[in-house]
């Protein structure tokens, strides 16, 4: 066990856990800050997104030893009243079927949009084309993203 | 799992019904939780606040299938509520809500939303005769408009708020009229779905997110050979782990119980023990296959005869004959499984995403000793379902771990727990011939096909090949010889339903071979379908089969598609495939625009799909579980496979079992048939055709059949 300080969502938070603990338990099991999801434990299905420094990263592989100082950002955190663009579009493209993974698409769609405000459909398969959806809502989440970059595209009807 | 045959027997014989009740209106009042407050509960499931807003508790299990939203759609329809005003909750198996029934099959919709109307009708007509009565008014000259009643010849308007005091004094209506579908200004229009807002900030509270107080982690090392036992195990290194309080024997294995999930984990990893595999140990893909094969050699049950098939067939100007097969699958719900459970002395909680809590009842009280009525199951929303939790294990695991530790329990399985644990959807191997007449017409066919049974397996009290037959015994085309067999072939692997069950392999198997009798005859796909089509509805099975349903959904998808004129780029093809979901009352047809190579990869550019399912309540939600079918069975016809080697399932997770990502999404165009037909389910029928018009254009474009699900083998999976 040691001792970490962490700057999530702009708040301190000092907890106590081994360093090899996946920030993702960290987040959901000591700061119940439950909207990171846990769905697979080995970075491959993307539910588990947040932002470290601004980048997106898979929270269950990420040791809670290698934080440090970056900030984190979590969907809690992604705006203060839920109202990212990216946040409205979603819920006016009508995305989410389970919900599960949509916070996960959600902060690596926002990462995106922060490095390239105007994605083109083949960026937007490059950043999300590792997050798995199993509803099947990937055509709503390109829109969705297209929607908030202000491009809005008709949805597949 | 360590419940009895009567048991099961007991649990599934009110499931089968489960399935087509309609909800409990009577005594509704009564039931409701003695409100409080001076809220207006004419039923358990709707309440009406005095500040006017509306609660509806869902008595189906949302699973993204959008039933919270439509259940809600339905009562505040009759009620003419303003749908601002209504947020929905889920009920539990407290005693009023009544049966919450199985949420599967597709039957929400068909099952209960005519009951649904009559709740929301009860209360408006209720809060007329309330505003009647404080108005002195004639309750004929009063509407209900948008959460208000008016008085149209007074100009005098009440809110439902207003309302909730006058309206709980008076009993409910019977019968209450229910309204007119062109009157409607809910139902069949487009409606978000009301979870969406807490989906995308992450409120939305799934069973994985539940902290108790006390709570403790559980999770639980199994046999990876399925029916294998715990021979031993060393837990001195596990408890050595942080975090890590218990480790003890239960029913499924060996649970190691954690002050939080990755203290569980790791002391899992650490943890020793040492297995009796039992005799399914050295079983493998190939021995299942081998069994298999042996067992299509041997005549079958039949399951639908019509004229003489074997008479005919040698008799045929031209004859084909081909041999199809389909693999296990597993669910992958994003969520992997999980349950919470606080069992106390002469108290259960339970939360669970499960889609068949009164399923799980029974095994609950054996494993208490507790009686129905100390139970509760809160149902939460679930990260996906599939048919997957409707299984009762997941749960059985929270409430003995709670019940051996004696604290709050969350039993938390893995990925690889749940890719390995599963109840998978049978495989099947088919074997099937057809005849043609000297004018190219169908005029035998015989199918037959083995594998294990759900019901069998699982000792549901229906006959074995019950859960097997749909898209293969219900064969749309009249085809005056026509011979389908099914033959049970059971195995050590566990089998469940599976998004659209026999649907998801059947079809594919039967809209292949019909496309392949068609090219035989020398005639377009389409119009083969087109022209072999019965001329008058039929009985098939338990439901009634309408040739002009099916006929429109083809057409539509064919003229949408532009089946007849469009030019594809060189090196694509189009295939089309349809599927009478009879079971659920919904016809889709699909048109796949395929580019693929001869030995080389396989890349679905667009699916147009036609659908009528009825009266629409939904549409957005229609075209959205058409394009979550299509998805679902993109994945499965391309890539998704169970193989076993040792004993043991191969794939551990998404790396070893690929599943569709957003890259490999072609296009889809959703058309809905508009019908006042009564509504169907939507949540499984876009995925049956998907699969075989996806098989047919590889046909069309690269002339060769592949009759091999997934269409992919591993070498090829690179478009």
């Amino acid at each position: 066990m040691a001792v970490f300080t962490l700057s999530v969502n702009g708040q301190s938070h000092t907890i106590e856990a081994p360093p090899d603990m996946p920030l993702l338990w960290v987040l959901r099991d000591r700061l119940t800050l439950t909207g990171t999801k846990f769905g697979c434990g080995q970075g491959l299905c993307g539910a588990c997104t947040v932002h470290l420094g601004g980048t997106p990263v898979r929270s269950c592989k990420t040791r809670v030893g290698d934080v440090g100082s970056r900030r984190v950002t979590t969907i809690e955190g992604l705006d203060p009243h839920g109202a990212h663009p990216l946040q409205k579009a979603w819920i006016e493209t009508d995305v989410s079927q389970c919900g599960y993974c949509q916070t996960g698409q959600i902060m690596t769609a926002a990462a995106l949009l922060a490095r390239n405000p105007k994605p083109s459909d083949d960026d937007i398969d490059r950043a999300m084309g590792r997050n798995v959806c199993r509803c099947g809502t990937y055509l709503r989440v390109r829109e969705a993203i297209h929607r908030a970059a202000g491009q809005r595209k008709e949805v597949a009807k | 799992m360590s419940t009895s045959r009567r048991d099961f027997l007991k649990t599934a014989g009110s499931l089968s019904l489960a399935f087509c009740l309609p909800l409990d209106l009577k005594g509704a009042a009564a039931q409701a939780a003695g409100p409080a407050s001076s809220a207006f509960e004419p039923n358990g499931m709707l309440r009406i606040d005095p500040d006017g807003s509306i609660t509806v508790w869902a008595t189906r299990t949302e699973i993204g299938q959008g039933v919270r939203t439509s259940m809600a759609m339905a009562i505040a329809e009759e009620l003419e509520a303003d749908w601002s005003r209504v947020k929905v909750l889920q009920a539990s198996t407290a005693p009023r809500f009544g049966d919450l029934g199985i949420t599967g099959g597709s039957q929400t919709t068909r099952s209960t939303t005519t009951a649904l109307r009559k709740v929301g009708a009860q209360a408006r007509e209720m809060l007329l005769q309330a505003a009647a009565d404080t108005w002195g008014a004639p309750k004929s000259e009063c509407l209900a408009r948008s959460g208000r009643i008016q008085h149209p010849p007074t100009n005098r308007s009440l809110g439902f708020g207003d309302l909730v005091a006058q309206a709980a004094k008076l009993t409910p209506p019977a019968e209450p009229p229910l309204k007119a579908a062109k009157d409607f200004r809910i139902l069949g229009k487009d409606a978000l779905r009301l979870d969406g807002p807490d989906f995308v900030t992450g409120r939305a509270q799934f069973t994985t997110d539940i902290h108790l107080p006390g709570m403790l982690v559980a999770s639980i090392e199994r046999c990876p050979v399925f029916g294998g036992k715990v021979k031993s195990f060393d837990a001195s290194a596990a408890l050595k782990v942080p975090g890590v309080k218990k480790v003890l024997q239960v029913s499924s294995g060996v649970a190691v119980f954690g002050e939080d999930t990755w203290a569980a984990f790791a002391g899992r990893e650490a943890l020793k023990v040492q297995w009796d595999e039992g005799p399914a140990a050295k079983l493998d893909s190939a021995a299942i296959r081998a069994q298999f094969e042996a067992r299509l050699k041997m005549p079958g049950k039949v399951v639908r005869q019509e004229g003489d098939a074997a008479k005919a067939l040698p008799a045929a100007a031209k004859r084909i004959r081909a041999t199809y097969d389909a693999p296990f699958l597993a669910h992958a719900t994003m969520e992997p499984m999980v349950a919470v459970a606080d069992v106390k002395p002469g108290r259960c909680m339970i939360w669970a995403p499960t889609q068949a809590p009164g399923m799980a009842l029974p095994f609950v009280e054996k494993l208490t000793g507790l009686k129905a009525d100390q139970i509760e199951i809160q149902v939460t929303l679930a990260g996906g379902g599939f048919g997957r939790r409707a299984m009762a294990d997941f749960i059985l695991d929270a409430v003995e771990c709670s019940k051996v530790a004696g604290v709050p329990v969350k039993a938390q399985w893995t990925r690889p727990d749940d890719f390995q644990h599963d109840g998978y959807r049978p495989a099947t191997l088919h074997e099937l011939e057809g005849g043609l007449d000297g004018g190219g017409r169908p005029v035998a066919w015989s199918h037959r096909f083995v594998g294990p049974s759900i019901a069998a397996s699982n000792h549901f009290p229906w006959p074995a090949e019950a859960t097997e037959l749909a898209g293969a015994a219900d064969l749309a085309y009249d085809i005056p010889n026509l011979q389908v067999e099914w033959g049970q072939s059971d195995t050590p692997v566990p089998v469940w339903f599976w998004r659209a069950v026999p649907a998801s392999f059947n079809p594919f198997v039967t809209e292949s071979f019909l496309d392949e009798l068609a090219h035989a005859a020398g005639r377009d796909p389409l119009d083969f379908r087109l022209q072999n089509l019965p001329k008058a509805p039929r009985k098939l099975g338990h439901d009634t089969f309408d040739p002009a349903r099916y006929r429109a959904v083809l057409e539509l998808a064919a003229a949408k598609s532009e089946w007849r004129t469009r030019k594809l780029p060189k090196g694509w093809g189009r295939g089309i495939a349809a599927h009478a979901y009879l079971d659920c009352g919904t016809y889709v047809a699909q048109v796949a625009e395929v580019e693929a190579k001869a030995g080389g990869g396989i890349r679905v550019h667009r699916v147009v799909c036609a659908v009528d399912c009825g009266m629409v309540l939904n549409p957005g939600n229609v075209r959205a579980q058409m394009e979550g079918g299509i998805a679902f069975g993109l994945s499965a016809a391309l890539y998704d496979e169970i193989t076993l080697k040792a004993g043991r399932v191969t794939a551990a997770s998404f790396s070893d079992q690929p599943i569709l990502l957003l890259p490999a999404m072609p296009m889809v165009e959703v058309h809905i048939v508009p019908s006042d037909l009564p509504p169907g389910g939507v949540g499984e029928p876009g995925l049956p055709p998907l699969a075989p018009a996806v098989a047919n254009a590889v046909f069309a474009a690269t002339g060769t059949r592949l009759r091999s699900l997934p269409l992919l083998p591993q070498a090829l999976r690179k478009a």
